[in-house]
């Protein structure tokens, strides 16, 4: 078994073998093999990208259920922006806090404000930044994984700043147990998450060190309850929420949002894994050194398009923009103090207390000369495949296919193009076979056998 | 030795072809992955060959570029075929470019390409015959003596 946790998982019954996850997934991981898909640990990022691909729900998230609140003495609920993007302007954030309040929670911390908070630490830490460019954001556990398997050079250039979520957990949880006089441990922090790639944050942090969150449920779980839990909110029973709400942090949800806080000339912010491979490749290759920043969402249009929310990604992308107008208009607009930032960003605060270290793909074989072997024998199988990635293999592509058949369970017979093979070779075993029962059983040999209607003698 | 554990892989590069350019040196890089080189030196060999790759698809008609590969050594040789470079030391000088105004727009033509093939290999050769092509050699140790 990998010892990398993974928080997806496939139910064999819903799953017919349609291959869509598996022509979806950006790293290759997925193999469908006896007409039900597989993940190969390895490889797989957690992007959710399957998720979302599968016709029949056959690959599921495994996040948090509710009943995990029952172990810790007092709750608190921390809701990714993602969530405020699900509702939009109808139903500002301060309620949704006070709605959460209704579900079990003792209590629901927004954590714009501290979006905000770490958007001027960021602008503090690339203020004096000199080390290779771009610094690339941390905040999508996806994009981390997928620099420590793919892009195992870029990893001193991922931002070392820790995350707002994490920021807010490992805060409330001192506070809280002060004030309670509880242990940190008896109160339990949860991530409200738009996918999957959090609950691994949480569980495994990439970084090796502890998370400071106990849990993730999934935005589409609680998006039903929290619906009919709004209508027993009074208005004047959420106002004291509004001094969390921040309109710099509301952004961080959105593809563009963190960047739009940075005040800095050169930066990018892009969204899809996909994408962001093609963007990783050419960092790699030495372009976008003049970028200083990049924004990468492995989720197209960032975490309003994660796999576990409920609206339409673009529709939740403008409800962000609405709701960041509205909140202006309204003048909620609760601001970080920039020195108060400055001073914590001088202490370390804001430094992520574990040391990234790279994943990388296990090679070939560990011996180099074994692996050259047998990648030039990979080379071999892939020329004598047709190269249009059909798929009918179980394998995505007809490169994976050969490296498949030297270190996975594929045979050269399991692509269709070289199944003639197959059926040569399936028909001199047939008559062989025929031949020895029928020499055993001491009837002549077929050929010289006149034709009878009735079959077996 | 080399046949018995080495490997080597040919592809070509279209001169001109700016919309698939540095697809060659991602597969590079990818092959070395796998057969688990250590991540300085793919990066190193990533910025030489595509570097290399550009100026062929910027100034050259085409080019066959042969990736080998030993336990030894990362030998990357590219033969194109093309105008030649007709002063090499000049054109290996940092700054130096004879990029149009519309290369420059796509962001090339700074002149750092050769300068940074040669800071990032063991060893580089480049030779040029005018009027016929140019040839570069580029070398990654990848035992004792390399610069990661
Ligand atoms: N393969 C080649 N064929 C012909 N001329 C070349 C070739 N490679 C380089 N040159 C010449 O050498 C000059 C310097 O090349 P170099 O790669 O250092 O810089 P550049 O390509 O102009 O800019 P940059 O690589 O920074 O985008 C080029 O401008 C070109 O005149
Ligand atoms: S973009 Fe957001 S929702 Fe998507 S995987 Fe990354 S963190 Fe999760
Ligand atoms: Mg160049």
């Amino acid at each position: 078994m990998s010892p990398y946790l993974h928080f997806l998982k496939i139910e064999p019954d819903k799953c017919d073998g349609r291959m869509k996850c598996m022509r979806v997934c950006p790293t290759e991981a997925i193999r469908v093999r006896n007409g039900k898909a597989q993940i190969i640990e390895e490889k797989c990022v957690d992007c959710g990208e399957c998720i979302t691909a599968c016709p029949h729900g056959a690959i599921v998230a495994l996040t948090d259920p509710f009943g995990e609140l029952t172990r810790f003495r007092h709750t608190v609920a921390l809701p990714s922006p993602g969530l405020h993007a699900q509702f939009g302007k109808e139903i500002l954030p301060q309620k949704i806090v006070a709605g959460l309040k209704h579900l079990g929670f003792d209590d629901a911390f927004d954590l714009s404000l501290t979006c905000g908070e770490v958007s001027f630490a960021i602008q503090e830490y690339l203020r004096d930044y000199n080390g290779p460019k771009p610094v690339i954001s941390n905040a999508c556990p996806t994009v981390v994984r997928l620099i420590q398997v793919k892009y195992p050079s870029l990893i001193d250039q991922i931002l070392p700043i820790d995350t707002p979520r994490e920021l807010a957990a490992r805060e409330l949880k001192a506070k809280k147990a002060k004030r309670l006089g509880l242990k940190e441990k008896e109160i339990g922090t949860f991530y409200l998450t738009p996918c999957p790639a959090k609950m691994i944050s949480i569980r495994q942090p990439a970084e090796k060190g502890r998370s400071s969150l106990d849990g993730a449920i999934s935005i589409s779980n609680i998006y039903g309850p929290l619906l009919s839990a709004l209508e027993g909110v009074e208005k004047d029973s959420y106002e004291k929420d509004l001094k969390n709400i921040c309109i710099l942090g509301m952004g961080w949800a959105m593809s563009g949002g963190i960047c739009r806080t940075l005040r800095i000339k050169n930066s990018l912010a892009v969204s899809g894994i996909h994408e962001i491979i093609k963007v990783f490749d050419d960092i790699e290759k030495g372009k976008l050194r003049d970028i200083e920043f990049i924004e990468a969402y492995s989720c197209h249009q960032g975490c309003v398009g994660g796999s576990l929310t409920v609206e339409n990604r673009y529709l939740s992308f403008n409800k962000v923009l609405k709701l960041i107008e509205t909140l202006e208009y309204e003048k909620i607009k609760a601001c970080p103090d920039i020195r108060e930032v400055r001073k914590k960003y001088e202490e370390g605060y804001y430094f992520m207390k574990g040391k990234l270290e790279p994943r990388p793909l296990k090679p070939l074989s560990e011996d180099l000369s074994e692996a050259i072997r047998k990648r030039r024998e990979k080379g071999e199988i892939y020329e004598k495949l047709p190269k249009i990635d059909c798929g009918a293999c179980g394998s995505p592509t007809c490169m994976a296919f050969a490296e498949d058949v030297i270190m996975r369970d594929s045979v050269i017979t399991d692509c269709i193009f070289n199944l003639p093979q197959k059926f040569e070779k399936l028909s001199e075993e047939f008559s062989s076979m025929l031949e020895k029962s029928i020499s055993m059983s001491g009837v002549q040999s077929p050929k010289k056998k006149n034709k009878d209607k009735k079959g077996k003698p | 030795m080399f046949c018995d554990d080495g490997l080597s892989q040919h592809f070509q590069i279209q001169g001109g072809d700016f919309s698939r350019a540095g697809r060659v040196s991602t597969t590079i890089k990818e092959i070395l992955q796998e057969v688990g080189i250590d991540p300085a030196i793919i990066r190193r060999a990533a910025i030489a060959s595509y570097e290399a790759e550009m100026n062929v698809v910027m100034y050259a008609q085409k080019a066959d570029l042969t990736l080998k590969l030993t336990p030894e050594e990362i030998t990357i040789r590219i033969e194109d075929q093309g105008p030649g470079i007709k002063n090499i030391d000049q054109a290996m000088q940092e700054g130096f470019s004879t990029a149009t105004d519309q290369m420059r727009e796509m962001g090339f033509g700074a002149g750092m390409g050769l300068p940074n093939i040669n800071r990032n290999a063991d060893v580089f050769w480049i030779g040029s015959i005018r009027g016929k092509g140019t040839v570069l050699i580029i070398t990654f140790l990848l035992k004792k003596g390399g610069k990661a």
